[in-house]
């Protein structure tokens, strides 16, 4: 399989091929790449992709996988509705 | 690491680039770039992604005025192979009472004889550029379609990459321990990784800026404050501008890529905290429903805080200081360090070469301060 047909980040529709050549420019880590590539922002929030561009990095850049950093976990861990935060504060309120 | 370099820049968020590659572009290029962490880490890479020209002050309008038409051209002039995603699709200010009303008559006129497009406009009009506006309590808006959105992160790529053509060198993963001054001159620049000799240090630490400029010995009026901001998954486009209101507390954009973000500023102790909170989540989504009732339907997929390095004045401070020969900073931007960059680092570049500055720099100096305590003068800060 060609490294342009494999979709290493479903949300944003980044593959393999263009890992490879932001690799290439020198983007050797994973905040980086979500800040150019928009890897693990979207709505799986790198669930799926974190771990493949953590191997990927290891693997281009010849480095120990426990030294590869992956993303910065922030809330949420799913999506919620913004309708569904309000009515829960005025539920409080 | 280098041991020795003419310009240690300390930051490399938006501001540092800036300053970076204006430098080197006027052929000083012996420049390191020292970032703790990575590229536009801080503040720049956790900002809005707004730039807009409506502001209440005549010093903000003029370099806000001067960046957009920078940013509408900065692809070609950096020669970047990325987008900037710069989308010209205006600015909604909303006003929900007299003052603000009454306020903003007075912005606008300012703004139109500074040559920005500004327009005011009844609810209904505003309703004609945001079909999906709740304009209950509205009083009035403001529109500049010129204002719009800008990508934090390949904006700030286009610079890093311009200037490291010209020579620039930037050390990411390193941290500032020390700025060595002796006689009342800037010696060198201790890091965790080594010490660099030089003779000027430029402060573009973003809400690092207060304990950089101690660190010289230098005390910067300016406190850092988290402000809250979220994200939503990505839909199909339905509103164009960014919709802002000083009053109701909540700036709200549709980037690009179809998701929109959205952040307000609680007012909250000082501090480093970037933390995310459910108050502000609480809050924002009343609001943002409240004013935008449609967006009730999209889900928030992420949120986060970045802080605001804030001025006495609401004013950035651009300067050198008259204390410390050869320390300068580019600092207190209060929420707008983004959209001011080009004219931060044009204008800091002018002010260490000694060439006559494209703008009077006065209203920029950390001498206005000086003996004064300076009431907030501009208003229009989210």
């Amino acid at each position: 399989m060609k490294n342009e047909d494999i979709v290493i980040c479903r949300c944003s529709d980044v593959t393999l091929a263009d890992l490879y050549e932001l690799f290439e420019q020198g983007y050797d880590n994973f905040e980086e790449l979500k800040r150019i590539a928009r890897v693990g922002m979207g709505p799986c929030q790198g669930n799926t992709c974190a771990k493949m561009i953590q191997w990927e990095i290891a693997k281009y850049f010849d480095r120990p996988l426990e030294a590869c950093a992956i993303k910065n976990i922030r809330p949420f861990t799913m999506g919620v509705k913004l309708q569904a935060i309000k009515e829960a504060a005025e539920d409080e309120d | 690491m280098r041991t020795r370099a003419d310009y240690v820049i300390v930051g490399g968020g938006i501001s540092g680039a800036a300053i970076a590659y204006n430098l080197a572009k006027k052929g000083e290029t012996d420049i390191v770039v020292i970032e703790k962490s990575y590229m536009t880490a801080g503040a720049t890479g956790r900002c809005g992604a707004g730039v807009r020209q409506q502001w209440g002050t005549k010093m903000n309008c003029t370099i806000a005025k001067m960046a957009i038409e920078f940013f509408e051209n900065a692809e070609e002039i950096l020669d970047y192979d990325g987008d900037i995603e710069f989308k010209q699709r205006g600015y909604l200010v909303v006003a929900s009472n007299k003052d603000e009303d009454e306020q903003f008559a007075k912005n606008v006129a300012l703004q139109n004889s500074l040559g920005i497009p500004t327009k005011h406009l009844t609810p209904k009009q505003a309703q004609d550029i945001v079909p999906h506006l709740n304009t209950e309590n509205m009083t009035s808006a403001t529109f500049c379609a010129t204002d719009g959105h800008l990508n934090p992160f390949t904006m700030t790529d286009a610079y890093y990459k311009a200037a490291r053509r010209l020579g620039v060198k930037i050390h990411t993963g390193t941290s500032v321990e020390d700025i060595v001054v002796e006689n009342g001159r800037v010696q060198a620049v201790v890091t965790d990784k080594g010490t660099i000799k030089t003779d000027v240090v430029i402060n573009a630490a973003g809400g690092y800026a207060k304990q950089i400029g101690e660190m010289a010995g230098i005390d910067i009026p300016v406190f850092s404050q988290n402000r809250e901001i979220l994200v939503t998954e990505p839909v199909e486009p339905f509103q164009d501008p960014m919709v802002i209101s000083f009053s109701k507390n909540i700036y709200c954009q549709q980037v690009p890529h179809g998701a929109f973000i959205m952040g307000r500023g609680d007012d909250r102790e000082p501090g480093l905290s970037t933390e995310s909170t459910w108050r502000f989540l609480d809050e924002m989504a009343k609001t943002a429903v409240g004013l935008l009732p449609p967006l009730g339907e999209l889900r928030v997929i992420r949120q986060w805080g970045g802080l605001y390095n804030m001025s006495p004045d609401r004013q950035p401070i651009i300067s050198g200081t008259d204390e410390v020969q050869g320390f300068y900073m580019a600092c207190g931007f209060s929420g707008h360090g983004f959209m001011f960059a080009p004219m931060t680092g044009l204008l800091l570049s002018e002010l260490i070469l000694g060439e006559e500055t494209t703008v009077p720099m006065d209203e920029l100096a950390l001498s206005r301060f000086d003996g004064k305590d300076l009431e907030a003068y501009e208003t229009s800060v989210v």
